[in-house]
Formats: C-alpha cells, sequence, structure tokens
C-alpha cells in the first residue's frame, strides 16, 4: 500500500505540540491528521501520543474526550502505536506528580521526577533541555526505530519526569541525568515510545520516524 | 556538567533577519529562513527568532517564517515578540513554533506565566528578562527591546518567574548586546545561581572565548549567539546574498569583512572551542 492512503493519527489531548510531530510526519509524505475524535483514532493505521505539560491534567483530558479505552483498544488490535515524551510517561501505570495519577497501564512502572540535587550535592536544573545521549538498553536496536543509531547518538529531551518499568527487557535506550541512569525509549511489541522528541532531534530523528512507519508498511 | 546548548539567535523585523547593537540600530541580513536551514544543517541546537518589532506591525509576514522554517528544520524553534495572550501562543505553535519566549506580557501581568505554563506546559514557556546594570551593580529589567524601564531588579524577578513555572529564562545583557564585548558574566551567574530551571545567557559575545566563558564563570546552561554565526553565513554565502532581501542592505553590499569586535565563526567552530575548553555539547 502507498503511503498516502495510510492513515496516521496524532491524538490531540488539548496538551503539548502536536504540530511539531504533524510536521515530521509531513516531511516523509505521511499526511497525518490530529484529532480529538476517538473513531479517527480507531480507523488509522498509525497513531501517535505527543504531549508537553502536567501527566495528571492530560489523564483528565484523555478520559474527559473518552480516549482511554479506544488507545487501549488501538493497541490490543497490534497497530503501530508512538508515544512521545509525555506520551512515553502516559504508557505506565502511574506518575508521582503531585500525588500519585494513574496512566494508562499499558506499560508497568511508575513516572518519577528528577531530583533537586544529584549525587554530589548539586543543584539539578529541571526541566531537563538539552541534547543528551542515548545509550543501548536491553531489547536490541536491530528490527527497532533504532535501528540506524549508534549508541551515544544525540537526542532532544525536554521533561521533568522520567519513567522506571518494571521489566527492563523493554528498554532500547538508556540516558543519564542527575547523577540517574534511565529508560529513554522502550519497544513492546506494537508499542514504541520514546522520552526524547524525535521530531526535534534532527536527521536522526525523522529517520526514527521513517523507520517506525518502514516497520508496518 | 551536561550538553551545552548553542542557540541561534535570529532578530525578526518584517520579512528580515536584522542585527542591532543595544537592540537598537538594526541592520538587513537576509531571510531568516535562509540562515535557519543554514545553522540547522550546520550544528545548531536550537533556533530562537524574536520578533523586533512586533508591537509595532501586523504578524503575518512572522508566522509565514515560522511555518517555512518548521516546514525545513527539525530542532526545537523558539519564537518570542509581542506575545500577550493564550491565544498569541496558541497561534505561534500552531504555525509550527515549539517553545515561546514572553518578556513584556509577562512583567506587566506575572500570572500570565503561571497560566500559560498551566495551559501549554512549563517547558514551551521561555521568559526573556532583558537587563541593564545600574551604577550600584544591581540589574533592574527592561521590556520593549531595552527602552522601557520597569524598576523591577532582575535577579528577584528571575526566582519569581521559576516559581510562576516557566522552564527556562533567556537572559539579555542590554548592555553588551551586538557589541562583541562578551557575555556579562556577573549577571548570567546571578541569575542562573538563583533558579532552578536552565539560564540561557544571550548579548555580547565576540569571541570564541566569551562562549566558554559564560558556561564556565556565567553557569550558563546554553548559549544564545547572533551576530558571530551571521557575519560568517554572511562571509561564506555572500554570492547567494543578492536580490533576496528587502530594505537596507547597503551594508551587505558594501563587502565589509570586518565587523568590529565580533569575529565571524561557526557553530562547528564554536563547538569544537567548546570541547577543546572541557566544555560537553553535541558535536
Amino acid at each position: 500500500m502507498n503511503k498516502e492512503s495510510r492513515k496516521v493519527a496524532i491524538i490531540d489531548y488539548q496538551l503539548g505540540n502536536m504540530f511539531s510531530v504533524r510536521q515530521a510526519c509531513l516531511y516523509l509524505g505521511y499526511d497525518a491528521i490530529i484529532t480529538t475524535d476517538k473513531n479517527e483514532l480507531l480507523n488509522a493505521d498509525y497513531a501517535i501520543l505527543p504531549g508537553v505539560g502536567a501527566f495528571g491534567d492530560a489523564m483528565k483530558n484523555l478520559r474527559s474526550l473518552d480516549f482511554i479505552e479506544p488507545i487501549k483498544e488501538f493497541v490490543a488490535a497490534g497497530k503501530p502505536f508512538m508515544g512521545v515524551c509525555l506520551g512515553l510517561q502516559l504508557l505506565f501505570t502511574e506518575s508521582e506528580e503531585f500525588g500519585n495519577n494513574k496512566g494508562l497501564n499499558l506499560i508497568e512502572g511508575v513516572v518519577k521526577k528528577f531530583p533537586e540535587v544529584d549525587g554530589s550535592k548539586n543543584k539539578v536544573k529541571v526541566p531537563q533541555i538539552e541534547w543528551n545521549q542515548i545509550y543501548n538498553g536491553q531489547h536490541p536496536w536491530a528490527d527497532s526505530p533504532l535501528k540506524n543509531c549508534a549508541s551515544g547518538d544525540y537526542m532532544y529531551f525536554v521533561h521533568s519526569f522520567y519513567v522506571k518499568p518494571e521489566d527492563n527487557s523493554n528498554n532500547l535506550s538508556e540516558t543519564k541525568y542527575a547523577g540517574i541512569t534511565y529508560c529513554s525509549s522502550i519497544k513492546k511489541k506494537n508499542l514504541f515510545a520514546s522520552q526524547f522528541h524525535p521530531e526535534k532531534s534532527g536527521r536522526h530523528g525523522i529517520n526514527i520516524y521513517k523507520n517506525w512507519f518502514d516497520e508496518y508498511k | 556538567m551536561e550538553n551545552i546548548r548553542i542557540i541561534a539567535r535570529m532578530d525578526i523585523k518584517g520579512p528580515n533577519l536584522v542585527k542591532g547593537i543595544h537592540l537598537e540600530g538594526l541592520r538587513v541580513l537576509g531571510k531568516p529562513e535562509d540562515f535557519a536551514s543554514f545553522y540547522y544543517e550546520y550544528g545548531a541546537d536550537e533556533l530562537f527568532y524574536q520578533d523586533v518589532v512586533a508591537s509595532l506591525y501586523e504578524r503575518n509576514s512572522l508566522h509565514d517564517i515560522i511555518s517555512k522554517t518548521a516546514k525545513q528544520t527539525f530542532i526545537p524553534l523558539t519564537v518570542g515578540g509581542g506575545i500577550r495572550t493564550l491565544d498569541d501562543i496558541r497561534e505561534v505553535l500552531r504555525a509550527g513554533a515549539d517553545k515561546v519566549s514572553i518578556n513584556t506580557a509577562a512583567i506587566r501581568r506575572p500570572e500570565f506565566i503561571r497560566e500559560a505554563a498551566n495551559k501549554f506546559g512549563s517547558s514551551t514557556i521561555v521568559i526573556a528578562i532583558e537587563a541593564i546594570r545600574q551604577g550600584n551593580g544591581d540589574y533592574l529589567a527592561f521590556i520593549d527591546n531595552g527602552r522601557e524601564h520597569t524598576g523591577v531588579n532582575v535577579v528577584d524577578w528571575a526566582q519569581q518567574v521559576d516559581e510562576l513555572g516557566a522552564g527556562e529564562i533567556v537572559i539579555t545583557s542590554v548592555d553588551r548586546e551586538g557589541t562583541g564585548s562578551g557575555y556579562d558574566l556577573e549577571l548570567t551567574r546571578k541569575v542562573s545561581e538563583a533558579v532552578s530551571v536552565p539560564v540561557v545567557a544571550h548579548g555580547g559575545p565576540g569571541k570564541l572565548g566569551h562562549v566558554s566563558n559564560v558556561v564556565k564563570e556565567g553557569k550558563a546552561d546554553a548559549v544564545a549567539i547572533a551576530s558571530m554565526i551571521h557575519y560568517d553565513f554572511i562571509a561564506n554565502q555572500q554570492s547567494n546574498m543578492e536580490n533576496r532581501s528587502e530594505g537596507n542592505i547597503s551594508f551587505l553590499k558594501s563587502g565589509r569583512t570586518s565587523f568590529g569586535q565580533i569575529q565571524p565563526q561557526s557553530i562547528a567552530d564554536i563547538k569544537q572551542h567548546l570541547k577543546e575548553s572541557l566544555v560537553p555539547c553535541r558535536i
């Protein structure tokens, strides 16, 4: 099937910037739609959950737009689903942001805040805003969207919270900040999600989108 | 120490990239989207557009520049100038920006920072502070490109901005801006040490040593650079510059290759210098 006929849905839950995700899709020839409609999601071939902002608000908005069950249904159908930044964190069981908030629980684990000081008592700037390096995690990069990346490549990160999965065998990459080594991207069957922004990480990042699309072409 | 970002700072007036001294006396340098694409190709970590006359003219050309840039560059783009309402922010994001930079509207009504951060996420909201050093060594915040005095102490304001939920602070030394005499290290350090969010140093770099100094001495988390890289781009791309700009381009046509105290340097040169100075950055 040619890519013009493939439907890509970017889930719009009124938080964060869907437009740069759409630009990356357009650049690769996919005319992605930004949608608040669960039916458009369910009819899509690919879905992307972007997001910048607070975990609790995001879950509240997903719930009020009736996106929770459709997302789970989409993922259970085996269709490719990508999470970016907050979109990675929302896949987890819960977040410790402002009291505990329940997530989508598609990946078991918790979302934690970066500490205010690192192990050497140095002040940590939060959010982390930088190009940081991704290193090999337990999950191999071959046959994943990271297949053309090299361990140590730089990606663009903006976040105050990080994910801690129960099972590290799905961790594609790990990254270091504030003296912590944390999971920066994950692949679990048809789920792929990254803490960094591939759509803002230059050529390497665009290539991640390309590989993700190509895998299910 | 974390990886230092080099942010290509581009001041925009109408359809043109301009550069001034002390945020005044603007010269036309070319088409902003051409400079942006060049910086994207050659290693910039972020792009920053500041509409320097936003409060005076209509904004269509800015939105046009943003959307052209967003189609051809895939690194973060921050846009500032004339942003006063949540709708203004939404429009700039919709055009293709990733973050917005706010100065005047935040000083006039600090609660706007909280509202914007709640609506769009802290990391989307950058607060720009224009600082002018006073005789007693204090720094006071200015608005409207350094023209209007507010009486607000810069360090106090930076702390308040942090508490209200800004994701990042750009601190501009109006005294140094466009002069090539170096960043104001004391200003940058005072602000960086006072807040928990990343601080971007802006205003004054004219040679490589200034950049590493503001990281080491000034504790900057990122550096905004304009003239040094713009002049390098012009020096390397001058043959392409004819007929591409509107307005006063006599400066470009003069073929002048000396830029006063400012040494043209490419982003690659600057990153190489940082690496040699043991300042980590993406290469």
